[in-house]
């Protein structure tokens, strides 16, 4: 009978009921003070952007009706009648906005590929583990981080103001976008080889170029692929908006269709805008497939 | 005695190595090269079709060199203009926080439809995913556009069109997590008695919210970048600004407000990592 003494006495039921109490409480109370700074965040935030939900709420019926609308053809002896029934008069622009389509692709693509070789020659100076100095990578790091914190349409505006109306602005804007994006990527990717096929190539004598060749460069390649496929993509979708500032590209007339009311063509420029940049999806994702799964 | 090469093997040597490692010796495969100068060739096409011309570049560049000589000192000329600027500023990051909120919001119930293992019927979860999409696939400045000619020019604009965009986003990567959820717990709830419902809420929500709350800091970071160009249409924040500002020339207002971006982007990002690391539980550093 001498273990019983050892045991200390059980607390009571009402203890126990008690300090559970305390800490549902406390618990109970961290939320409600979480939920007031939240609160209070959303209705500063909301004076802030000047919510007006009376008005969203009188006015929201034009958002389906202009969404409704812009289905309509609006001349011709259709006019009145949905898109369909004259698809020839809906994209009666068909010729010049594949035009436009195809400058927007290329605006995407020339950006997306001047944009990555600056962004892998610069990783090699921002990866922290392949012999940079500590002040270059630090220097590096902070230009790339400016190059993809400004937004590629305040690039675009300035180019504008620089280089003339045109696809030139466009394209060296999403360029610098894309090497800052695409530059932090490429030396986190760099940060992760495996060590031990450059140690051995220093240990027989190479020299760093030849290092980062035959070492670096085969372990990286694939994914440094796949992730500037991932930056086409976005590019597209970065290019048909371009137009807006004058910097080239579908945008132009888009903006004009919508500004100026002409309902059908926003819906006839949208619809070649989802449906293009929907393919390249398809397609830079099965191309990245394969380089992943060449790269395993 | 066979002759060696520059890497100390002997000929016999080689062809041994040659004969065990065929696929590193192949020679290189003519579709690489063929790809890389086709590549290359429509790189200079565009190049050309775009309008590329040394000339331009350089008269540009030098121009663009005067530009960003006249952007220093950054100055923000008066207190009145001071003020404008951090207005607007206040109405980026609002409009981003409030279009983050209301996108996440929306998107919740809607990807419970979008996601397998929770869809009432297939045909819906179809609908809902390919409305998702479409969402998406128009850009956030486009959908500004249209909401303008709803609730007229200014910041709400701008909330409304990060919200509509973004419900694609985040409705689909929300799908993604609760299809990757674990079964077991929802079938445990539902075993004990509960209903499809309770199995969400008790299952699955706790399951999933950590890597859902992660997602939406996530966005609401890309949000704030997206959020200063939106008033380069009219939607609000620091975007007119500095629009008005590089059209009028004032290069030194240009750069003062590209800086006060480049601050507030940063400590967002800051403030969401840390977040996002406090709800992960992980202990690794903030960067």
């Amino acid at each position: 009978m001498t273990a019983s003494a050892a045991t200390p006495p059980r607390p009571s039921v009402e203890q126990l009921a008690s300090s559970y109490a305390a800490e549902v409480a406390v618990k109970r109370r961290r939320f409600l003070i979480a939920a007031a700074v939240f609160a209070g965040l959303v209705l500063a935030a909301g004076w802030m952007a000047e919510v007006n939900l009376p008005l969203l709420f009188q006015n929201i019926h034009k958002f389906p009706s202009y969404i409704g609308r812009i289905f309509l053809l609006d001349s011709g002896p259709m006019t009145g009648r949905f898109v369909l029934n004259d698809v020839a008069g809906w994209y009666w622009g068909l010729g010049k906005w594949l035009r436009l389509l195809a400058d927007t692709l290329l605006i995407a693509y020339v950006a997306t590929l001047l944009g990555a070789v600056f962004a892998a020659m610069a990783c090699f100076l921002a990866a922290g583990n392949l012999g940079a100095s500590r002040w270059v990578c630090f220097v590096t790091r902070r230009i790339l981080e400016f190059c993809r914190t400004v937004p590629d349409l305040v690039f675009a505006l300035i180019f504008v103001m620089a280089f003339g109306l045109g696809p030139m602005a466009g394209v060296l804007a999403i360029a610098i976008h894309t090497a800052g994006a695409l530059g932090k990527l490429f030396y986190e990717v760099l940060e992760n080889v495996d060590q031990k096929p450059v140690e051995g190539l220093i240990a027989s004598g190479a020299s760093w170029t030849k290092t980062m060749r035959f070492a670096v460069l085969p372990q990286v390649l694939s994914n440094f692929v796949s992730y500037g496929l991932l930056r086409f993509e976005i590019n597209v979708r970065g290019a048909s908006v371009m137009g807006f500032v004058g910097a080239g590209g579908i945008g132009q007339d888009l903006i004009e269709a919508i500004r100026k009311y002409y309902y059908p063509d926003v819906s006839a420029i949208l619809l070649l805008i989802i449906v293009t940049v929907f393919i390249i999806d398809l397609v830079t994702e099965r191309v990245r497939r394969h380089f992943i799964s060449q790269a395993a | 005695m066979s002759s060696m090469d520059s890497g100390g093997y002997t000929d016999i040597e080689n062809a041994a190595l040659r004969a065990r490692y065929a696929a590193v010796f192949a020679p290189r495969g003519r579709t690489g090269w063929a790809l890389a100068a086709a590549a290359l060739a429509l790189l200079a096409f565009g190049l050309w079709h775009l309008g590329f011309s040394p000339g331009r570049f350089f008269s540009g560049l030098n121009r663009l060199g005067d530009f960003i000589i006249f952007m220093f000192p950054p100055d923000w000329g008066n207190p009145a203009t001071l003020k404008r600027f951090l207005r607007s500023l206040g109405e980026t990051v609002a409009i981003a926080f409030l279009g983050t909120l209301l996108a996440a919001i929306f998107a919740l119930p809607l990807s419970l439809l979008a996601a397998r293992n929770t869809t009432v019927s297939q045909f819906l979860r179809f609908f809902t995913r390919r409305s998702f999409d479409t969402l998406r696939g128009v850009d956030t400045l486009i959908w500004a556009l249209i909401w303008i000619n709803v609730v007229g020019l200014g910041p709400f604009a701008g909330v409304l069109a990060i919200a509509i965009s973004d419900i694609g986003s985040l409705g689909k990567l929300f799908s993604e997590a609760i299809e990757a959820s674990d079964e077991r717990s929802v079938e445990g709830v539902k075993a004990s008695g509960g209903a499809k419902l309770h199995g969400i809420r008790f299952g699955l929500l706790p399951q999933v919210a950590p890597v859902l709350i992660g997602q939406v800091l996530y966005f609401f970071e890309s949000n704030t970048r997206s959020a200063t160009i939106l008033g380069i249409v009219g939607a609000g924040g620091i975007g007119l600004e500095i629009s008005e500002m590089i059209r009028t020339l004032e290069w030194q207002k240009v750069a003062f407000l590209i800086i006060m971006i480049l601050i507030t982007v940063s400590v967002i990002d800051r403030l969401s990592s840390l977040l996002r690391n406090a709800i992960a539980g992980s202990k690794a550093a903030p960067i």
